[in-house]
């Protein structure tokens, strides 16, 4: 059924259609309406999920651990300083294996203060070991926070769904909710290793001696490596149910496009009207837009960016690194053998907005020039 | 005092249960407080639950993987989290039908006083199922003895050395517990294992946030030879410094062992940590130990008092 919805209402949609088992959150400017309409749905009996207030989003993470073990469906959602304050209890999760999923509404890091979207906060925790997806509209949003469950609890690793603060989390647009009965064929109860009400005397989260530990942290990057197949496993699922698709990219006009703008989010849509612009006037521009930062698609990047001029937009600073869409870029296309040239500019920090004048600077700058002028070029 | 103390069930050390639930095998330092603490705490608490261990000696006297020390489950965290993780395991076995399990919190008094405080306030707030149970060494101990807010005034310590030795007194965690108005407070001791066996069986028989706080000596950190751990452990109870009480919903308070008032020096004494004190500190503390004692007992006689008026 079509529906009005923001980007908030959809994440607490489908967040009620996965049949969680605990909640635990804190709010924070713009995530507060998703854990608002949860405690509504909770209290009216709509959904039967534990919701737990906690006194920080620290805690709400360190709920989801305990939650998780349980064998439970658990969730939390999340923005900015929040999911900063999370970054320990990140990493406890994952290295734990526990398939938590969370919805951060990017918004920017103070200070100064801002209350508007920004990709720093997500993206530095980048080395947390958590699965990355970032949305472009509201029914990505819907659907990319079910099939995150799924996805988590196939490999026991947890999943970040990111949306853009205000320009998704407060913007309606038409949003197909689907069946709770499509949904329960998708997502199944989760199968756990192990369950700790069965167990007598197991000891988890123990000190190891260094050989023990490297195991654990190679076998993580080892399953790490398999998500890739997992998420597109997911994905076709996904797509014979509901049908629709995303992809750990997505493309357009790429087809024989000489130029390529890179980005993540909301942007994209822009970034999309402003190539049919230029492509009018023979600028050959395509659109890659990396939707799974983590794992990186790097065998979709390398195929599709070899010997192309890409102007990456990132919507985030990495102080004294510069753009770390760009920097993770440069790393992929390092040695795969292609002539491809990378233009990095930074703009949009904290919600400033990126118009589509600006967009088309970028595409007939990155077409004019052999090279760039600069390593970061301020979109100004 | 027999009137203080009130009609309490005495338990005798028949009532305390055979079963062994800590091996021989954990890595604990001769003595600890901490170890004999678990061992008494696992006889009352039984099989059937699942303990929280936040960073602390525990995280060690555990063992190290793939050993495990204990005959319970047992899952280590972070050191700020053991009240929010015990929240979440309990309220995810709630709603997977495994509602009887005790979920208890095991953590040591720098996660409890310090870093976890804010986390432990939030739990008892919302009066949470659980057992939280604070294992007091009064420092850091298991970093090879820091000042924590729960290091006694005048001791000295790795970051409180004897030139300026603690100038803080120890923080009233008993009083921030009993703000909360949780359903069940209680302090215990190693050398009261009748006593502790009691408040842990009364704890699992109450619902919502249960606090326990066990004062258990550390050889290492305060400077004393490993068999005087229940000595000590005995002698804080007795020179009244810290007296074994029990808090029912904040304000039911009851006294449950009466001390014999021993001076204070003789505990003082014994520790290296003290050992700097001059006759002049040790009168001071003995002033503020005497002083404690009697808020004490004019908050139980008021509590008494209300309680028989019409």
């Amino acid at each position: 059924m079509k529906k009005l919805l923001n980007g908030n209402l959809a994440v607490s949609i489908a967040v009620a259609l996965s049949k969680v088992d605990v909640i635990a959150a804190y709010p924070i400017t713009p995530q507060t309406s998703i854990i608002e309409k949860l405690a509504s749905m909770c209290e009216r009996g709509e959904i039967t999920a534990s919701f737990i207030r906690t006194e920080s989003e620290h805690s709400s993470m360190a709920c989801c651990f305990g939650a998780a073990l349980s064998g439970a469906r658990v969730f939390t959602t999340t923005s900015s300083q929040g999911i900063v304050l999370m970054h320990e209890m990140l990493h406890w999760v994952s290295g734990s294996r526990l398939p938590v999923v969370m919805v951060n509404v990017s918004r920017a890091l103070g200070p100064p203060w801002s209350l508007w979207v920004d990709h720093t906060d997500s993206l530095s925790q980048r080395d947390t070991g958590w699965i990355q997806i970032y949305c472009s509209n509201n029914q990505e949003v819907l659907d990319t926070t079910i099939q995150a469950f799924r996805i988590a609890e196939e490999i026991n690793i947890p999943v970040m769904v990111n949306m853009d603060g205000f320009l998704l989390s407060h913007t309606f647009e038409p949003v197909d909710v689907p069946s709770a009965k499509k949904v329960d064929i998708y997502l199944k109860r989760r199968r756990k290793k192990f369950e700790i009400q069965k167990q007598k005397s197991i000891s988890f989260g123990g000190v190891t001696y260094s050989d023990d530990y490297y195991i654990f942290r190679k076998n993580l990057q080892i399953d790490f490596e398999k998500t890739r197949d997992i998420i597109e496993k997911c994905e076709e699922e996904f797509q014979k149910i509901f049908g629709r698709k995303y992809g750990m990219i997505e493309k357009y006009s790429m087809d024989d496009a000489d130029i390529v703008v890179v980005t993540m989010g909301s942007l994209s849509g822009t970034v999309k009207d402003v190539i049919d612009r230029v492509r009018a006037r023979d600028v050959k521009a395509g659109l890659l837009r990396i939707r799974v930062f983590n794992p990186m698609p790097a065998n979709e990047l390398r195929e599709n960016l070899g010997n192309k001029k890409i102007a990456v937009i990132d919507r985030n600073l990495s102080p004294g690194k510069g753009g770390i869409v760009c920097q993770e870029l440069k790393s992929i296309l390092f040695d795969s053998g292609t002539s491809c040239r990378i233009f990095g500019f930074i703009g949009g920090l904290g919600g400033k907005d990126i118009s589509p004048s600006q967009i088309e600077d970028i595409i007939l700058y990155t077409y004019k020039k052999e090279r760039p002028e600069k390593d970061i070029l301020w979109i100004s | 005092m027999d009137k203080l103390i009130g009609r309490i069930q005495k338990y005798s050390w028949k009532d305390i249960s055979k079963d062994e639930l800590v091996y021989s095998g954990h890595l604990a330092c001769a003595g600890c407080g901490a170890a004999l603490a678990m061992r008494i705490a696992l006889k009352a608490l039984g099989k059937d639950i699942v303990i929280i261990v936040p960073a602390s000696c525990w995280s060690v006297i555990d063992g190290i993987y793939p050993f495990h020390a204990l005959k319970v489950n047992f899952i280590h965290t972070a050191f700020e989290t053991a009240p929010s993780v015990a929240t979440g395991l309990k309220r995810g076995l709630i709603m997977k039908g495994e509602k009887k399990k005790t979920v208890v919190s095991w953590a040591g008094d720098g996660a409890t006083f310090d870093i976890g405080l804010q986390a432990l306030s939030s739990a008892a707030e919302r009066n949470e199922d659980i057992i939280y149970i604070c294992y007091d060494n009064e420092g850091y101990m298991n970093t090879g003895s820091q000042s924590s807010s729960s290091t006694p005034y005048g001791a000295t310590t790795g970051t409180t050395p004897a030139t300026f030795s603690r100038e803080n007194r120890k923080k009233d965690i008993i009083g921030i517990m009993a703000a909360h108005q949780i359903p069940y407070i209680a302090t215990s001791s190693v050398a009261f294992p009748e006593d502790m066996t009691r408040k842990i069986i009364r704890a699992k028989q109450i619902k919502g946030f249960r606090f326990l706080h066990i004062l258990s000596p550390c050889p290492v950190g305060w400077g004393f030879d490993s068999e005087l751990t229940v000595e000590i452990a005995r002698l804080a109870v007795e020179t009244r410094l810290f007296p074994l009480i029990e808090i029912y919903k904040g304000i039911e308070l009851c006294i449950t062992y009466e001390p014999s008032g021993e001076s204070i020096r003789k505990y003082l004494r014994l520790q290296k940590r003290f050992s700097h004190l001059k006759d002049k500190d040790i009168r001071m503390i003995q002033k503020t130990v005497n002083r404690n004692w009697e808020n004490l007992i004019r908050n139980v006689s008021i509590w008494k008092k209300k309680t028989e008026d019409p």
